[in-house]
């Protein structure tokens, strides 16, 4: 079948299986390689992106769905003279990834969440991310930064 | 003033932040144009011999290339023949892996012995039709009686290797400890359960076979053991072979060098003379990829009324699964580290290895080390209830004192440097340790449905255990004032690029920016171990150290000749990175002119560092959970933490090793279980089922500083990889049995699910 969406404000068109999910539209046909597959059961997170603004897991939403909507990845969210969306900016500032793998999903499900409550408490944030896995910070670094990235305080210091 | 000890946000980031990583899956080189996709047919049987493969229907399903099972393995040499006078295989002299009757093949021969054991393998134009074909692919299986858990495998009712004659590869049974002298002696039985590591990223190889050499691609901790052990296994010169770790999403043990399913793809693709690429998806990873833990512990300690322990004895039976990889060498770790941070006139310690038809254990954050730990944590709480005392008071009176380092413990090891009982308070007085006793009180005084639990768990543990091995650097510093690091030492999100190229700051005073960091690519890199047991930067940065201070010395020398001077006179301003001459800072050569100066030879070393002796972290670890006591629900309110693993390179990367290895020590405490029925089949295969810890599970950690250098090193440096997870299960687990023992709990097993806190709770009512 005949699918056509915006990727990251560019129009794609392509001719793929019925049963193509999105995450595999977005590396195979886009070329986007940011977004991960961590799972087979929607359980962590990795492929997250937006869908009209929305955070989906793209592992389970066929291709076919995105018909005519507007999808946007890791590699759609610094302005167009490169510099970082204010969530990319703060994960690097409060060393919220490690090795990489759920960072793209776990950036978009932090823009989603905070776009749908731009102050959220700690509490909100760890809620909001509880569909993104990460094995390598233990959450605290990317909490910090979500917060951090709402424009409030840091979470509460480590040290 | 140097950058070393200073907060410093990584140079990885941007790329990872903006582009994502390339890892194997992402990798779009020439090399790889048309690769064809490896899907695995793996067991569903626990233990079933095979009496046929039919892949006739697969083969002609769209888009098969080939479907190829053990009967193809026909062009690599033999597995080498068991050792004859030597060591018998799996003792300590020839650790992993069993060879001779305990052998694993690549692909299932006649008999699998787990689920998720690689019986063939489909290869097909792109993923999709792999997976639509491997379900074709007809295995006919005769099952077996599974053996699942250490004590089914020590009957020794059924054998997974009827030619062994038993369960038990290796038996290094404790013998018996003098328990005289005790006033009390405590017993008892703990299971250290089986987990899954769950990197982000699950396996992946891809491979190619071209123009007489073999170049893999593979998400692994070591390049270069990863090309050892596929030069082993082709009988191939290891020139012939290129391995490159690209990105690697999270290693956390299970990815030290590679396994069988790694090789048999580059094999394949050497077989049938085509690019392949296999990435696994996590069904298959939580089956596929090893296990951890998986330790079945007999501890009894003794000692007298008034706290003081004189004798400790751990009997571990190891679970290595259905073969024997570093399964039968973890528990000698485990052996080493028996005794804990305490002063034991008495430790004994012993173990065996059993198989069972379930996934190879290998190493997993700690890698033996956390089980010793969680033993003898458990041991001191038991043997603190039993006396009445509070479980702190009697670690703080048997932690090793700070003047009897170097401390050589009855188990073997030499504890270099440290201050156990320090990192003890200054832990209990960062978490209030005697106002949540207080609160404590307050609640059961009040009889709250939510009772507070605190755990206490000291620790040490080992690392750069193999430092004799030790690790490569090489550091060459270019005309244009740039400089390169070439480290055998291999990052998946440590960091090292950062912590490197730090180094080469603090040394030389060529910024950070101007240098480069390369690891991973065995050509450019052919020497190097790579990284597992908390070992970087006390060998691999070291490594960088030492080149650099060699580069140095060149470049005096260099230096002295442009500028007529003395080598004597020639100094090295590290702030501004300009060579003058001492009292003339009005001269001066940059490094682009020195290397410049250098010729065809350039201005570079390399370097093999190695020491002599691994060292030894430390802490201490308080938990505070709440614990609702009709529900039997955990709540883990607060973690603070010291962990001294010497002087500090940058805060910033310690603290994100810290704070993971804490979320994955209270993972094993309160969720995480990787569960089989009796026929072996896995429970817990998907994420849906198995309890990777999520955010909301945790707090924010609270993390205290404490830094007693290495003195073994220039850098001070110990390892902190994974002190956090050693620290956390105890100190989780602790924290959960004390909030509940005032009701006459003294145990309960992990994961601390809320099923088993509340089954404990009522045994105990009922028992009262």
């Amino acid at each position: 079948m005949k699918v056509s969406m915006t990727v990251n404000g560019s129009a794609v068109t392509a001719e793929v299986a019925d049963r193509t999910l999105l995450v595999h539209f977005l590396r195979d046909v886009a070329g986007l390689t940011a977004t991960n597959i961590g799972c087979d059961t929607t359980s962590c997170g990795a492929c997250t992106v937006l869908l009209d603004g929305q955070s989906v897991k793209s592992c389970t939403v066929l291709a076919a769905q995105a018909e005519g909507r507007e999808v946007t990845t890791l590699e759609g969210l610094a302005a167009a003279g490169g510099e970082m969306h204010p969530v990319q900016q703060a994960f690097h500032a409060e060393h919220g990834l490690q090795c990489g793998f759920c960072t793209p999903g776990m950036v978009m499900a932090a823009v989603s969440l905070l776009a749908e409550n731009p102050h959220p408490t700690e509490e909100q944030v760890r809620t909001g991310l509880e569909g993104n896995l990460c094995r390598c910070t233990g959450y605290h670094n990317i909490v910090r930064a979500v917060l951090a990235a709402s424009g409030q305080a840091e979470g509460q210091d480590s040290q | 003033m140097s950058i070393l000890g200073t907060r410093v946000v990584r140079t990885e980031d941007p790329r990872l932040l903006t582009a994502g990583g390339t890892y194997v899956d992402d990798l779009r080189v020439p090399e790889l144009a048309g690769a064809a996709r490896v899907t695995f047919v793996r067991s569903p049987f626990g233990h079933a011999m095979i009496t046929g493969i039919d892949a006739s229907a697969a083969l002609a399903a769209p888009g098969v290339v080939a479907v190829l099972t053990f009967q193809d393995i026909n062009d690599i040499p033999p597995p080498p023949p068991p050792p004859e006078g030597g060591p018998p295989p799996g003792s300590e002299a020839a650790p992993l892996p069993l060879g001779g009757v305990w052998q694993e093949p690549l692909l299932a021969v006649d008999r699998v012995r787990y689920v998720g054991e690689p019986v063939a393998i489909v290869i097909t134009d792109e993923t999709y039709q792999g997976e639509d074909a491997a379900e074709l692919v007809s295995v006919d299986y005769d099952p077996l009686p599974a053996v699942v858990g250490v004590g089914k495998a020590l009957s020794g009712d059924t054998l997974l290797f009827p030619d062994a004659g038993s369960n038990i590869p290796v038996d290094h049974a404790a013998g018996d400890t003098a328990f005289e002298g005790c006033d009390v002696v405590v017993e008892r039985e703990i299971m250290n359960q089986r987990v899954a590591p769950v990197p982000l990223e699950g396996r992946a190889t891809a491979a190619v076979w071209a123009d007489g050499k073999l170049t893999v691609w593979v998400s692994t901790q070591n390049a270069q053991i990863s090309r050892f052990i596929l030069a082993g296994a082709f009988g191939l010169n290891p020139d012939a072979i290129r391995v490159v770790a690209p990105d690697v999403g999270g290693g956390f043990g299970a990815k030290v060098g590679l396994d069988r399913d790694a090789i048999t793809v580059a094999w394949a693709a050497r077989h049938i003379g085509r690019a392949l690429r296999w990435v696994e998806t996590r069904s298959e990873n939580l089956t596929g990829m090893t296990h951890g833990r998986a330790q079945r512990h007999s501890i009894k300690i003794g000692g007298t009324r008034d706290g003081r322990v004189l004798a400790y004895r751990l009997d571990v039976v190891q679970d290595t699964g259905a073969y024997s990889r570093m399964g039968g060498f973890l528990p000698t770790l485990t052996n080493l580290m028996a005794a804990g941070p305490y002063d034991i006139a008495h430790v004994e310690a012993g173990y065996r290895v059993v198989v069972t038809n379930t996934t190879p254990i290998s190493a997993y954050r700690g890698a033996g080390r956390p089980e010793a730990t969680a033993a003898i944590e458990r041991a001191m709480d038991l043997f603190a209830a039993e006396i009445g005392m509070d479980p702190a008071a009697v670690r703080r009176k048997n932690l090793v004192p700070s003047d009897k380092f170097p401390y050589q413990t009855p188990c073997g090891a030499t504890y270099d440097t440290g201050d156990y009982i320090g990192a003890l308070d200054k832990v209990l007085a960062g978490a209030g340790y005697d106002e949540l006793r207080a609160e404590q009180a307050r609640r059961r005084e009040r009889g709250d449905v939510v009772q507070l639990g605190i755990g206490v768990a000291s620790y040490v543990e080992i690392t750069a255990a193999d430092a004799d091995g030790g690790e490569t650097a090489r550091v060459e510093v270019h005309d244009d004032g740039t400089a390169m690091v070439y480290t055998g030492s291999s990052a998946h999100g440590q960091g090292h690029h950062t912590a490197w190229a730090m180094i080469v700051e603090a040394d030389l005073g060529i910024p950070m920016a101007k240098v480069t960091v390369k690891h991973g690519d065995t050509d450019e890199i052919p020497l190097g171990t790579g990284t597992y047991g908390s070992r970087s930067l006390q060998l691999g940065g070291v490594a960088v150290h030492r080149a650099n201070l060699e580069v140095k010395e060149q470049a005096r020398k260099l230096a002295a000749e442009m500028m007529e001077a003395s080598e004597a006179d020639l100094e090295l301003n590290t702030d501004s990175g300009l060579w003058q001459v001492r009292g003339d800072p009005g001269s001066s050569r940059t490094w682009a002119d020195v290397a410049s100066h250098a010729g065809a030879e350039g201005l570079t070393a390399f370097v093999h560092y190695t020491d002599g002796a691994p060292t030894f972290p430390f802490g201490s670890h308080v938990a505070v959970a709440e614990v609702d006591t009709e529900t039997g629900k955990v709540t883990l309110v607060r973690h603070v933490t010291v962990d001294d693993a010497g002087t500090v390179l940058n805060p910033v990367l310690t603290e994100g090793q810290r704070h993971g290895g804490i979320a994955q020590g209270v993972a094993q405490a309160l969720l995480e279980e990787m569960i089989y029925d009796a026929d072996g089949n896995p429970l817990t295969g998907t994420l849906a089922d198995y309890a990777a810890i999520s955010a909301t599970e945790l707090p924010s950690f609270e993390l205290l500083v404490s830094e007693t250098p290495a003195t073994i090193n220039p850098l001070g440096a110990k390892g902190i990889g994974e002190a956090g997870t050693i620290g956390a299960t105890p100190a989780m687990q602790s924290a959960v049995i004390d909030a509940v023992s005032h009701l006459g709990v003294r145990h309960i097993d992990m994961p601390t699910t809320p099923a088993r806190v509340w089954a404990a709770i009522s045994e105990a009512r009922n028992s009262q």
